[in-house]
């Protein structure tokens, strides 16, 4: 209720979408799930056909879309709340009567629907709207009134899909972000499911105003999701071990403000490293010619990975970034942001590095947090974990180190058939944490 | 605990001073909260420390008993802070909070509202969430409750975060002041069911709510009275395994006797070093599994508002 709340809105929480923004949509109820931006051209592919998403732009996100018959041949048109029904799960009323009926009758035969592939042409030329034809279809379905409830809403549920797909509007944020990819592609993210990812957050005391040390091999999901936790506040200072940076794509799916953008930064060790014990005017030569190489490699491996990474996730073109303006993440850190680094250390650390050795790269790390800063590491591995564990143990350097492994089970609650679901995800990755102590010994 | 005042934000490394809250590490499933004051003494089993000992060390610092006992100084963080406070309730943890400031999608400048306050666990985590410019209002019908999470919001230094009213909420509902506010709502409340009319009403268009229920009977109700307003309704189990590590000394001499992992492994150096003992001796580190946990803590019942026009 502040005065400030206005701004926050303007800045990330916007609830309705805009030219140039970054969607996520989810096709007929989870079966597809595509990134897209919606501009005056952008379409999307379901079954043999492109659609517009014009009608997408100025709508709040949770809006469901439904593909139309019209005169002009079909589009997608908002669904609004009258209308959504046969969805098991959006129907109200659906009471747990006690059902009389049981499939003993039923023979699987292909002969139960009389309505041919022709005769729904027909209807459609017609002008029949996908709902027309779902409730043709179960008129001359021989078997539909033999089914049991729950068969008859399942039914429904397929011809839907098929004759009438819905898109729902979702807001790409870490959540949503990262359990797309958890589904669709989850060697990019390191298998990360999104409750270890949440953890990592709150492990590494994520908060606005601080300067988080992230070392993202995750394809940008660590980066934006520490960003968008700090809402253009703080800096994410993206670091990198190797020669040239890695690359972070998915902070682009994000909805990031130029404010967020500014605050995740780029550096390697090698420059956070540089100056510290020897200040000399030499240094300074040395560092701006690694600046300029590492700037160009950042470029190519950005070209490189760019095509291999989208596939449903369609990238935006080249002229389309241009004209929609999207800021851009991931410039290199300023002199003068790394020398207070250097000064004050960062207040926390995240790795999820699965290429990297798991010890050598704390080891190389823990010298630029700030004491009783909190850290977490994540790997898709237990042993080199246990291992960078042992070793911090007797190096002294931290406290409070435990390994933990999420674990996360979702449950179909229906009423009187709760129960959890047949399929879970039976890993999602493992967490060491623990708090960096001042060791007057060994520094 | 948070950075609220951006001039300070890179003083991290800051120097404990007189009147700040310390988290006093022992082991891990030792802490106390301790807020220092120079002339002021804290007593454990290893002795007695001064405070005036601490004053001018930064956190994360060791620190000595007159008996040469030590523990450690850490800075307060929501997540220490769960470990440390004083239970007046039944309270959250890490994996289902972690999870639930995830999956409400809580970012900075959000208005959350949550009900009850409880001893405030899952409210100080809302509180880093929404900042620097957000706001939590939180609402407990037990006044003395009420009361003292303001006072540990006081202590923690995140009450301008957050407002903590005192009302029954299943039985009046969220205040109508909030009305369409609500970018979030967390209930944690007996019956929850009673409350998700005026989740409704308070929540904006997609805004999302999380209700906690340790009885599957309560989320059955809960999820039946979503049904009406809410979308995307799922209901979800968090719990987190924690592993045991340890060094275990393979010595391919035979015969010999004892429980090898009982050494301190950082002998192992010096002893290698000195060679003495021949090259025989390797380590593995294993980890398995700590064989207690938490079975249950509750399910989370997650839903959104709908959109209608
Ligand atoms: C289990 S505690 C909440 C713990 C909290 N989530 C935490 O992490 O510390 C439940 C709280 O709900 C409060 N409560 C129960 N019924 C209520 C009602 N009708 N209105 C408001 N608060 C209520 C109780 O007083 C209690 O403090």
């Amino acid at each position: 209720m502040s005065g400030n709340q206005s701004r926050a809105d303007s800045v990330q929480s916007r609830r309705v979408t805009w030219e140039g923004c970054s969607v996520l949509l989810d096709i007929n109820d989870g079966d597809r799930l595509v990134f897209s931006r919606l501009t005056e051209n952008s379409t999307l592919k379901i079954g043999k056909k492109n659609y517009s998403l014009r009608p997408l732009i100025g709508c709040p996100f949770g809006s469901l879309f439904q593909v139309e018959y019209g005169a002009e041949g079909s589009k997608l048109s908002r669904l609004l709340e009258s209308a959504e029904v046969s969805n098991i799960q959006e129907n109200g009323d659906y009471q747990p009567v006690e059902e009389h009926r049981d499939n003993r009758e039923l023979v699987d035969n292909n002969k139960a629907q009389s309505l041919s592939g022709e005769d729904i042409e027909e209807l459609r030329r017609q002008g029949a709207t996908g709902d027309k034809i779902i409730e043709a279809l179960i008129a001359n379905s021989a078997t539909f009134e033999k089914k049991t409830a729950f068969s008859q809403e399942k039914y429904r549920l397929k011809k839907q899909k098929k004759y009438a797909p819905r898109v729902l509007l979702r807001r790409p944020v870490a959540r949503s972000i990262c359990e797309t990819y958890f589904t669709k592609y989850p060697a990019r993210i390191g298998f990360m499911r999104v409750d270890t990812l949440s953890l990592l957050l709150s492990m590494a005391n994520v908060a606005a105003n601080s300067d988080i040390l992230v070392v993202d091999m995750v394809g940008g999901l660590l980066t934006g999701a520490v960003a968008e936790r700090m809402g253009g506040s703080g800096y994410v200072c993206n670091m990198y071990l190797e020669s040239s940076p890695y690359p972070m794509d998915i902070v682009r799916m994000f909805n990031f403000s130029d404010e967020i953008c500014k605050r995740i930064v780029r550096t390697s060790l090698s420059d956070l490293c540089s100056v510290q014990n020897d200040p000399s005017e030499q240094m300074g030569h040395d560092v701006s010619v690694t600046a300029n190489a590492s700037d160009e490699q950042m470029c190519s491996h950005e070209t490189l990975t760019e095509p291999a990474v989208m596939e449903e996730i369609a990238p935006p073109s080249q002229n389309e970034i241009s004209k929609c303006k999207i800021p851009k993440a991931g410039d290199k850190a300023s002199q003068e942001t790394i020398d207070l680094w250097k000064a004050n250390g960062f207040s926390s650390l995240i790795v999820a590095a699965p290429e990297l050795d798991t010890w050598n790269t704390v080891k190389d790390l823990m010298p630029h947090l700030s004491h009783s800063a909190p850290f977490a590491i994540y790997h898709q591995y237990l042993q080199p974990l246990a291992t960078c564990m042992h070793n911090l143990q007797i190096e002294k350097m931290a406290v409070g180190l435990q390994i933990s492994e999420p674990w996360l089970r979702e449950y179909q609650v229906l009423p009187s058939r709760t129960h959890p679901c047949m399929q879970m995800s039976a890993f999602g990755g493992y967490i060491l944490s623990g708090v960096k102590i001042c060791n007057p010994e060994s520094t | 605990m948070l950075a609220l005042d951006t001039s300070k934000k890179l003083s991290f490394n800051k120097l404990i001073a007189d009147g700040d809250l310390v988290i006093v590490y022992e082991r891990h499933d030792t802490m106390k909260a301790v807020n220092v004051c120079e002339g002021s003494v804290f007593q454990n089993r290893f002795g007695v420390f001064k405070h005036s000992d601490w004053i001018g060390k930064p956190f994360g610092s060791k620190v000595y008993s007159n008996k040469s006992g030590y523990v450690y100084l850490l800075a307060p963080s929501p997540e220490l802070w769960t470990l440390v406070l004083s239970h007046r309730t039944q309270i959250l943890y890490i994996a289902d909070i972690s999870f639930v400031i995830m999956y409400l999608e809580i970012v900075p400048g959000c208005l959350v509202l949550e009900s009850g306050t409880g001893s405030g666990s899952l409210t100080t985590s809302l509180a880093r969430a929404v900042a620097p410019i957000g706001h939590v209002y939180t609402f407990d019908f037990h006044e003395q409750r009420a009361a003292s999470a303001r006072e540990d919001f006081e202590r923690t230094g995140v009450s301008s975060m957050v407002t903590v009213g005192v009302r029954d909420i299943q039985g009046n509902g969220f205040p109508d002041e909030l009305c369409g506010m609500a970018d979030a709502m967390f209930l944690d409340l007996p019956q929850p069911w009673l409350v998700i009319a005026s989740a409704a009403k308070m929540l904006k268009p997609d805004g999302t709510l999380c209700s906690f229920s340790p009885c599957i009977e309560q989320v059955q109700r809960s999820c039946e009275a979503l049904r009406m307003n809410f979308t995307d309704i799922r209901t979800f189990e968090v719990l987190l395994r924690t592993y045991e590590v340890r060094e275990v000394k393979n010595d391919s001499m035979q015969g010999h006797g004892g429980s090898p992992s009982q050494q301190p492994p950082c002998k192992r150096r010096q002893t290698n070093e000195g060679s003495n003992k021949q090259e025989s001796i390797s380590s593995t580190i294993m980890a398995r599994p700590s064989a207690e946990a938490r079975g249950h803590t509750g399910y989370l019942t997650f839903a959104r508002l709908k959109c209608s026009a």
